[in-house]
């Protein structure tokens, strides 16, 4: 019996150790023993589907989520879900979170002096289409401090988590915005060695999607790992 | 033309926001086939201290050994009631709870079975990609001869084998450093 082609392994430093001291959470949290190799199974290669039963049409829009208009500049965030050979993978579920417009998120643990918005959540889902195509509506987040070092600023960033169709692909990723003067300063985004995979993080400023006198279009596309292109042995 | 995976990022501290509305630690309802179970467990950072921001997910087959995907090609029968998804997020004491069914086998490598295990990927605030592992039930015969327990060292084996509390009852602890690391897979 042959086994099913397992997925590639991601290309040298184009993904983040476990343990990145200027990122100061990693240390006490990195894993200090190998990891195990595994071999792609059917527990690796299957993964949870999601339906139209599990969103609402409008969890896309984070800007019509309660009685007012959120504060802030509103921004189309678009883009496609692609595998590593290209395909483009329908029916992903994509879930998106958020600080609002003045770099605040709407949670306990955030105590960052600016101002809560009532009519901002900052969360939204969406399932991708029959060619992987999302949109979402939100508005620009703001940076913030944090207290990883002094004078530490995130950048503003949307953070994004993806199901592919095997659970190896899970993915949990932020987007950024072009000139974004913060980023060469953010642990969290230097902590990629390569800069080429760290710039793919970067949103594209995108005209075709920008609405007159709405909204600013943003483009973001996003790649899950693809499969090998033919079954390999076993590989242990 | 081939394109290059995406770069993880950190879920960061305010995961709550975006994935708690779909928050399942009840995976089984009322008349889905199998041994019911309940599975909890606690993450515990490098001093021992609760991680109160992790989401733990799970992943598992039904009571036969089939998976609700479209990738499962197995002609065994699935279950409308069961898609065996699960998604904790921690709480002050770093604890996460499951009930379940216990999974049934599924091939391996050259089409061996496996023993009973469910797929456990985990993101935290200062993991900059998740971790995967593995959580299998103690007193399974099937465990000694099982290809994945067998990639472990001896000595490590037991991190993935939950610990018995009561007939149904489970305990697993994700431990990120130190004695008893959990062992945690590159896949």
């Amino acid at each position: 019996m042959t086994d099913p082609a397992p997925y590639r392994r991601p290309y040298r430093d184009t993904q983040p150790p476990y343990l990145f001291p200027p990122y100061a959470s990693t240390v006490k949290r990195a894993p200090t023993q190998p990891l195990v190799a595994l071999s792609h199974t059917l527990s690796e290669l299957t993964a949870p589907i999601f339906g139209y039963g599990d969103i609402k049409p409008a969890d896309n829009d984070l800007t019509q989520q309660h009685k007012g208009e959120p504060l802030g500049e509103r921004i189309v965030v678009s883009g496609r879900v692609l595998d590593e050979n290209s395909r483009p993978l329908p029916g992903i579920l994509i879930e998106i979170w958020q600080a609002n417009a003045a770099g605040r998120y709407n949670h306990r643990v955030d105590q960052h002096d600016a101002p809560l918005d009532p009519n901002f959540t900052g969360a939204g889902r969406v399932l991708t289409d029959t060619e992987g195509r999302y949109r979402f509506l939100t508005i620009r987040p703001g940076e913030y401090p944090w207290r990883n070092h002094y004078n530490a600023w995130r950048p503003a960033h949307i953070h994004f988590s993806l199901f592919g169709p095997a659970i190896v692909q899970r993915l949990i990723t932020q987007m950024y915005f072009p000139g974004d003067p913060l980023l060469e300063y953010d642990p969290m985004f230097t902590c990629v060695p390569d800069q080429k995979a760290r710039s793919r993080l970067i949103s594209t400023f995108d005209w075709e999607t920008t609405q007159p006198e709405f909204a600013l279009g943003y483009r973001f596309d996003i790649v899950l790992r693809g499969r090998e292109a033919t079954p390999m042995e076993n590989r242990r | 033309m081939s394109l290059r995976g995406t770069t993880s990022q950190t879920i960061g501290p305010y995961l709550r926001i975006g994935l708690e509305w779909m928050v399942i630690e009840d995976l089984a309802p009322q008349g889905v086939a199998g041994e019911r179970v309940r599975i909890e467990g606690r993450v515990l950072d490098g001093d021992g201290k609760p991680v109160n921001d992790a989401a733990v997910e799970i992943w598992q087959a039904n009571s036969r050994g089939k998976y609700a995907s479209p990738e499962d090609a197995q002609s065994k029968p699935l279950e409308q009631s069961f898609r065996g998804y699960g998604r904790a997020l921690t709480d002050d004491a770093g604890a996460f709870r499951f009930r379940t069914i216990k999974p049934g086998r599924v091939p391996g490598p050259a089409g061996k079975l496996q023993a009973p295990h469910i797929t456990v990927t985990i993101f935290m605030r200062g993991l900059l990609k998740q971790l995967q592992t593995r959580i299998y039930f103690p007193d399974d015969p099937a465990n000694a001869d099982d290809p994945v327990l067998n990639l472990i060292p001896a000595e490590r084996r037991d991190t993935l084998i939950a610990k018995r509390r009561a007939d149904s009852e489970f305990e697993w602890d994700v431990v990120l450093q130190g004695n008893n690391e959990t062992v945690f897979f590159d896949f």
